[in-house]
């Protein structure tokens, strides 16, 4: 058997909300799978019911071989949780935390002084270790969690927006050790984001998921590839028409009208520039911006949607189309 | 999971409402400090007055009264204080655990019961420093015996109130329109079963359906040994049939709780 996790239309409703809608998917063994999608997809959601903490309102789910309605426990042992809000004791210390953790998981004593000293060092918290929870920084509780997660050695570790609102050097580092985890003790990790670039670079697969539904699941390279090597933004005067004789096109791949831009999906970018550039001047369509890049998620989850994960991405091409008019006038 | 697994489950939830309570000076010092006003000025102001159906100091009778309601509110606090858990997110991290619920009620029940007995203590060593007496040892073993049992009835209620509320809010509307009623009715302050000239008989009558009244008067029975209605014993036997009553609610609606 090499899924660790796989779910079953699992369903979740809040009063005729549906938070989360008849998903199924699986996770491999030892992999690093992302839930990416925008605030209210029913991430978390999702992650409380694989861990037992909400009970599905339909469908079912197993994680390591057991149902995570009928073996709560069973499924508790294999598995450890970062949740989205902190949850740590603050009136406790660093080590008192970790210390009560290890004792729930009923390691016994010496494994856990070993396990708890390793992983301070490795968090680098050993020096505020002995410190309350209270007055640590947002970061460093964060890097708590994640240890903390970690030391009755899960088989699978849920991470709920593991980076959310750290600052970039902090995320960096994470990141650094989430990879360290899923290498060194072959964790296999299910984490959520709506950060693009944490599922690029941490995730080997990521499942696209909005309002409850999941989109699309694949690897990263073969989302990106489905919208075409490299992705060509452009505006012009006149959409509409510019986009029907396009799709004429063979080489392209796909195109997308959006509001105020096209978005095209195609192989070897620079060389096509000049060709669209001709075709718009043949139909007297004057082109304002056009710019060719190497395609994001962002450019995946667009595809699929319409609409950008985050409208406050840098990646967004609405805003560097915005940038690029600005350098113009 | 294996048994050693639950009890140190049991341990390391006691051990963290232990430190906590350490911790927090500030609530010690009020949980005790409240009382304390009660013994001191009540039971100064009122030593000799002659309230109908108080026999002897007044002290001696308002001494049980005010250690039933330190245990009651500070186990009724242990247990209602999962809600910050709840609202600090670790309650999660307990929930995840590979530890039944039970183990858990049971570990917070202790810690919960191990500090409102300590502040018991220091109130009942207070009252006895203030010139209450006790007149044997078995009288004491039986008063502890009840206050163990105050404590453990008050944080199930507690945890009933807190896997069936959202906030505070709720909580403070039960102290308010619940427990406050219930505790002036419980023959705290004066005797309600001898007040029959004074009162609507209804009144003097609520006081066999109030729980809080076979704390008090079992603390009284036990302790002092005047102005109790029942034998210690009778009033043991109700406390323990609630006790079990409100913990195996208490740990069924807690077990039930999602987050
Ligand atoms: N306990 C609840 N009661 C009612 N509605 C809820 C509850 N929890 C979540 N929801 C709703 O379910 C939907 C999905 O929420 P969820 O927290 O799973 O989203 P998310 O993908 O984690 O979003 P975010 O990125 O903001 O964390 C939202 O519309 C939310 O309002
Ligand atoms: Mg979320």
């Amino acid at each position: 058997m090499n899924d660790i996790i796989t779910t079953r239309e699992l369903t979740k409703k809040f009063n005729g909300l549906t938070a989360v809608d008849h998903i199924s998917f699986s996770v491999k063994k030892g992999e690093i799978f992302g839930f990416l999608g925008p605030n209210g997809a029913g991430k978390t959601t999702t992650i409380k019911m694989l861990t037992t903490l909400l009970h599905p309102t339909s469908g079912t789910a197993e994680i390591a071989g057991f149902n995570i309605t009928k073996d709560k426990e069973k499924v508790r042992q294999y598995i450890g949780v970062v949740f989205q809000e902190p949850a740590l004791d603050t009136e406790l210390t660093g080590i008192e935390n970790l210390d009560f953790h290890a004792r729930m998981y009923g390691i016994r004593k010496e494994e856990r002084k070993e396990r708890i000293e390793k992983l301070l060092q490795l968090i680098d918290l050993s020096e505020k270790k002995d410190v309350l929870v209270k007055n640590y920084s947002g970061g460093m509780k964060r890097r708590l969690e994640i240890a903390r997660g970690l030391i009755h050695h899960p088989h699978v570790l849920f991470l709920d927006e593991p980076t959310l609102g750290l600052d970039a050097q902090t995320r960096r580092v994470i990141w650094d050790y989430i990879k360290e985890m899923n290498h060194k003790e072959n964790t296999t990790i299910f984490l959520t984001t709506h950060y693009m670039d944490e599922a690029d670079y941490l995730c080997d697969r990521v499942g696209m998921i909005d309002h409850g539904q999941i989109l699309v699941i694949d690897t990263i390279n073969n989302l990106k590839n489905s919208v075409g090597n490299d992705i060509i933004t452009l505006s012009c005067s006149d959409m509409h028409r510019l986009s029907r004789e396009l799709e004429k096109k063979t080489w392209i791949k796909n195109i997308k009208q959006h509001n105020t831009f096209l978005t095209l999906g195609v192989e070897k970018g620079e060389e096509k520039i000049p060709a669209i550039v001709e075709i718009a001047q043949t139909l007297k369509i004057r082109i304002k911006s056009i710019n060719v890049r190497k395609p994001t998620l962002d450019d995946v989850f667009l595809h699929y949607t319409g609409r950008s994960i985050r409208e406050q991405e840098p990646e967004n091409p609405l805003k560097q189309i915005a940038k690029i008019r600005y350098r113009k006038q | 999971m294996s048994k050693i697994t639950e009890l140190q489950a049991i341990y390391v939830m006691w051990l963290r409402e232990m430190k906590r309570f350490i911790r927090a000076r500030s609530r010690l010092l009020a949980s005790i400090i409240q009382p304390l006003f009660f013994l001191t000025i009540l039971g100064f102001g009122l030593n000799k007055a002659i309230i109908p159906g108080v026999e002897g100091d007044y002290m001696y009778f308002l001494a049980p009264g005010v250690i039933a309601m330190a245990i009651m509110f500070s186990s009724m606090f242990t247990g209602v204080s999962v809600l910050w858990d709840k609202k600090f997110g670790f309650l999660q991290e307990v929930l995840v655990a590979p530890v039944s619920r039970l183990s858990i009620v049971i570990g917070r029940t202790l810690g919960g019961a191990t500090t409102a007995l300590i502040q018991g203590l220091i109130i009942l060593i207070i009252a006895l420093s203030l010139g209450v007496r006790v007149s044997t040892i078995s009288q004491l073993i039986l008063t502890l015996i009840m206050m163990i049992i105050i404590a453990f009835t008050s944080v199930g209620f507690g945890l009933i109130i807190a896997s069936k509320m959202e906030d505070l809010q709720g909580f403070q509307l039960i102290m308010n329109m619940l427990i406050l009623p219930l505790f002036f009715l419980s023959s705290a302050f004066f005797p309600l079963d001898k007040l029959t000239e004074t009162m609507p008989t209804w009144i003097g009558d609520i006081f066999m359906i109030n729980p809080l009244f076979y704390m008090v008067d079992g603390i009284r029975g036990s302790l002092t040994g005047i102005n109790n209605h029942f034998h210690p014993l009778i009033d043991l036997l109700v406390l323990l049939i609630i006790c079990i009553a409100m913990m195996s609610l208490g740990s069924y609606f807690f077990g039930k709780s999602e987050v």
